[in-house]
C-alpha cells in the first residue's frame, strides 16, 4: 500500500512507524548521511584519542527563516563554535528535532539543506540524530538539541579562565549583524534592511589563530547577551577586569540604526558569527594580522584591555572620554515606549 | 549615520564642554524631566564632562516608573481574567505590583503579549475575535495619541473585542505640582525632547514666566544634551527665564496639532495617580464620553485588591528628585535590575536601572 504523501508533518511522522522511517530516509539521510549515519544504529561508535571537548545547546530562534540563514544552519554552527571556543577541531555533531505537528515538509527539507550545508562548511558530520513530533501549540514550529564532540589539539588551553591582565581584546568583527537581522523579520517588528545575519562556524578562524599562537588566553563567541555579557563573564571567571574603547568596536551603520530607532544598545545584541578573544599583548598583533586573512574575521580589531583592579567588572571609554560600566543583560532586550 | 553621528561628534563635544566650564560660574541644579535624558546622561558619561558648579537631577520623566502599583495591580487583575489577552509594550511586563507583576502572571496562565505598537494589539483582537484585547495604554503624549488612534481605527472596523486600560499622563500638569511642593530647588529644566514634539515648547512658558525657572527642549544625543546644558547655563548667567529649543530638527513651539486633535479626540483630561506623587490633577487622561465602550475599566469587573508599596523602595522620592538611586539603601543590593523592588530598576528609562546598568566607573 502507497503511504499518504503529506505536505506537511504530522503527528504520525514521529510515531516511529513508516513515516517516521520515511522522513528519516527522505529527508534527513539524503542530506546529511555519512557512514556512521547510516547504520542507523542507536549510537554512533567511532575511534578517538587525545583530549575530548564535549558540548550541547538547543536552538529555539523565532522565525525560524532569516536574512542570511535559519534555525538549522544556526544549530550546526552554534555547537561548532562552542567547541572552537576551547580550541577543539569539531567533529561529530548529534541533531535532534522537536517538529511541531502542521511545519511544511518543504520547510523542513530547506532546513535539512541548511544543516548540510554548514556541516559541510565547518567539516563535521552530523552522525546521530532524534526526531519527535508533538502537537499543535507544544513547539513553535521547530526546536533543534545539539551536541557536538571536537578534540582539543596538544599544547592547547583556551578557557574563561585564563584571561591575565595586560592581554588584549580581541573582537573578530562588527557585533549585533544576527540580532538585527532576526529581529527585523520577527512578526510585529519587521522593519526593512538589507543586514544579514553573520551566521557561520568559526573553527577554521581558530585553527588558524592558534596556528599563530597556540597561548590564545581566553576566547567566547558573544551569542545571546551579546558583547557586553560575555566580556562580564570572562572578567568574572578569570577574576580580572576588562576595559573597552566605545571608538574602537566596530558596529554596522544599519546595526546602529535599528538600535538608535529601538532603543537598544548594539553591545547587547546577539551574533552567531563573531568571537571575542583575550590574547597576549606579545601575540595580538600577529593573531590579528591572520585573523583579517579570514572571511570571518576580515573587520577583526583590538578593542580594549584585560586590568587586574575591580576584578569582575567591565568598563567602558565613551567615544567623549568619560567612563562607564558595561553591565550583563538582565532579560531580553525591549524596545523603549516613548 | 545621518543625524546621529552628526550629534556625536566628540570635537563638538569637548567645545561645547570648554563653552560651558567658561561660562558657568553660579553653582546650578538641572533636572533633566525625562527617563530618555537621563539614559542618555549616564551612557555617554556626561556628567563626569560637566564642571563641578553644575548638579544634574533626574525627575518623574518614565512612562513605567510613574505608573501607580495600584494601576499595575488593575492591570495584574484584568489580565486574569479568563478569555482576556492583555497586549502591552516590553518594559511593563516585568514591573512587580502589590503582589506579582505582569510576568508572573503570564507564567501562571493569563495570556500577556508584549507587542511593539498598538497595530499590533488591533491585529490580535481582529485574529482573535472570540476573545477581548485589552491594550494596557502607558506613556506621555507622545504615546497617548497612537492609542487614540488605535481607538478611532477599532471603532471604524466595528470591532466589539478591543478595550484600552487608559494610564496615560500628562507632563506639564506634574511638573507644575512638583515645582509648587517646593520639595526641590531647580535652577534649569531640560523640557522632554519626545513630548514637546508633540505638545510643543509653548506648554512650558508657564515654568519660565511664573517660576522664573529657564527651560530648553533637548534632543537625546550627546550634543543636543550638551548644547542644552549650556543654553541653560547662559540663561541662569544673565538672569533670563524663556523656553528655548536645542532639539530643533524635532520640535516647533506649536507642537503637532494633528497629534493633540486626535488625543483630545478620544481622551480627556482626568485626575491621575503618580507614583511617589499621588493624585495630582489633570495629568491624566480617560476615554471620553463618545468612546466610552472601549474602557476596560468599565468593560469588566474585577477586584485587584488593596495595593501597598514595597517595604524599603524609595522610587517615589527618586521619581520626585528628592533623592538620587544612590540614596536607597536597597540599590545595588537588594534591589537590581535581576531582581527589580521597584519599577525605576526595572523600566529601560528608568532612573535606578541609569545608575546601575550605566553608573561611572569608580562611582
Amino acid at each position: 500500500m502507497e503511504l499518504l504523501v503529506s505536505d506537511k508533518i504530522i503527528l504520525a511522522h514521529g510515531s516511529g512507524g513508516k513515516l517516521a522511517r520515511e522522513l528519516i530516509e527522505k529527508t534527513f539521510l539524503q542530506a546529511l548521511s555519512n557512514p556512521l549515519l547510516a547504520k542507523l544504529d542507536d549510537s554512533a561508535v567511532f575511534d578517538f584519542e587525545g583530549r575530548l571537548a564535549f558540548t550541547t545547546d538547543s536552538y529555539v530562534v523565532n522565525p525560524i527563516f532569516f536574512h542570511g540563514g535559519d534555525i538549522g544552519k544556526l544549530a550546526v554552527c552554534g555547537t561548532v563554535n562552542d567547541l572552537a571556543m576551547v580550541g577543539a577541531v569539531p567533529l561529530y555533531l548529534s541533531l535532534s528535532f522537536i517538529i511541531e505537528e502542521g511545519l511544511p515538509q518543504e520547510d523542513l527539507t530547506r532546513i535539512v539543506g541548511s544543516v548540510q550545508m554548514a556541516a559541510r562548511e565547518a567539516g563535521v558530520q552530523i552522525v546521530t540524530g532524534d526526531t519527535k513530533v508533538v502537537n499543535r501549540g507544544s513547539a513553535d514550529k521547530l526546536f533543534i538539541n545539539t551536541a557536538g564532540v571536537g578534540l582539543v589539539p596538544e599544547g592547547v588551553d583556551i578557557s574563561g579562565s585564563n584571561a591575565r591582565p595586560g592581554d588584549k581584546v580581541i573582537l573578530s568583527g562588527t557585533i549585533g549583524d544576527h540580532g538585527i537581522a532576526v529581529l527585523s523579520q520577527r512578526e510585529g517588528l519587521r522593519f526593512s534592511t538589507r543586514l544579514k545575519s553573520d551566521c557561520a562556524p568559526l573553527n577554521g578562524l581558530v585553527a588558524e589563530m592558534i596556528k599563530v599562537s597556540p597561548r590564545i588566553h581566553s576566547m567566547r563567541d558573544p551569542t545571546r547577551g551579546g558583547l557586553a555579557t560575555t566580556l562580564n563573564e570572562l572578567a568574572a571567571q578569570s577574576k580580572v577586569s576588562i576595559r573597552i574603547e566605545e571608538e574602537k568596536i566596530p558596529v554596522r551603520e544599519e546595526v546602529r540604526g535599528a538600535c538608535e530607532m529601538l532603543g537598544l544598545d548594539p553591545l547587547y545584541i546577539a551574533n552567531e558569527g563573531k568571537l571575542v578573544a583575550l590574547v597576549a599583548p606579545e601575540d595580538a598583533e600577529a593573531i590579528l594580522k591572520k585573523m583579517r586573512r579570514n572571511t570571518c574575521g576580515r573587520g577583526a580589531a583590538i578593542i580594549g584591555e584585560v586590568q587586574a583592579d575591580h576584578p569582575g567588572r567591565v568598563v567602558m571609554k565613551t567615544r567623549f572620554g568619560a567612563s562607564r560600566i558595561v553591565d550583563m543583560l538582565v532579560g531580553d532586550p525591549l524596545p523603549r515606549i516613548c | 549615520m545621518k543625524f546621529v553621528d552628526e550629534f556625536r561628534r566628540s570635537e563638538l563635544a569637548r567645545g561645547l564642554i570648554r563653552s560651558i566650564q567658561q561660562h558657568s560660574t553660579k553653582r546650578v541644579r538641572l533636572m533633566e524631566f525625562c527617563g530618555g535624558h537621563t539614559v542618555a546622561i549616564m551612557k555617554h558619561g556626561i556628567r563626569q564632562l560637566l564642571p563641578a558648579t553644575i548638579e544634574m537631577l533626574s525627575g518623574p520623566g518614565c512612562p513605567v516608573c510613574v505608573t501607580d502599583n495600584a494601576d499595575i495591580d488593575k492591570a495584574i487583575a484584568l489580565a486574569r481574567i479568563p478569555g482576556v489577552i492583555l497586549a502591552t509594550f516590553g518594559d511593563m511586563i516585568r514591573v512587580p505590583g502589590s503582589r506579582s507583576s505582569l510576568q508572573e502572571v503570564k507564567a501562571d496562565g493569563s495570556d500577556v503579549r508584549i507587542v511593539y505598537s498598538t497595530l499590533d494589539a488591533l491585529q490580535i483582537a481582529r485574529e482573535n475575535p472570540s476573545r477581548s484585547v485589552i491594550f494596557l495604554g502607558i506613556g506621555f503624549e507622545t504615546t497617548a495619541p497612537t492609542v487614540a488612534a488605535s481607538v478611532i481605527q477599532a471603532e471604524q472596523e466595528g470591532m466589539r473585542n478591543y478595550y484600552v486600560i487608559s494610564l496615560h499622563k500628562l507632563c506639564p500638569p506634574v511638573i507644575k505640582e512638583l515645582l509648587d511642593s517646593g520639595e526641590v530647588k531647580v535652577s534649569g529644566l531640560i523640557c522632554p525632547g519626545h513630548v514637546s514634539a508633540i505638545v510643543g515648547s509653548r506648554s512650558w512658558e508657564f515654568i519660565a514666566r511664573d517660576y522664573g525657572i529657564p527651560c530648553v527642549v533637548s534632543g537625546f544625543e550627546p550634543l543636543d544634551i550638551l548644547q542644552c546644558v549650556y543654553m541653560l547655563v547662559l540663561q541662569i548667567e544673565q538672569a533670563e527665564s524663556k523656553v528655548e529649543i536645542a532639539y530643533r530638527r524635532g520640535v516647533r513651539p506649536e507642537g503637532n496639532q494633528r497629534a493633540l486633535e486626535l488625543m483630545y479626540q478620544v481622551f480627556e483630561p482626568c485626575s491621575a495617580r503618580w507614583r511617589g506623587m499621588g493624585l495630582v490633577p489633570d495629568s491624566g487622561l480617560r476615554l471620553s464620553k463618545a468612546y466610552q465602550r472601549f474602557d476596560a475599566e468599565l468593560a469588566f469587573e474585577f477586584d485587584p485588591g488593596p495595593a501597598f508599596e514595597p517595604k524599603g523602595c524609595i522610587c517615589g522620592e527618586v521619581l520626585r528628585a528628592v533623592k538620587t538611586p544612590r540614596d536607597c539603601k536597597l540599590f545595588g543590593t537588594v534591589c537590581t535590575p535581576a531582581s527589580p523592588v521597584g519599577p525605576c530598576m526595572v523600566s529601560s528609562e528608568g532612573s535606578c536601572a541609569a545608575y546601575y546598568i550605566y553608573g561611572a566607573a569608580g562611582e
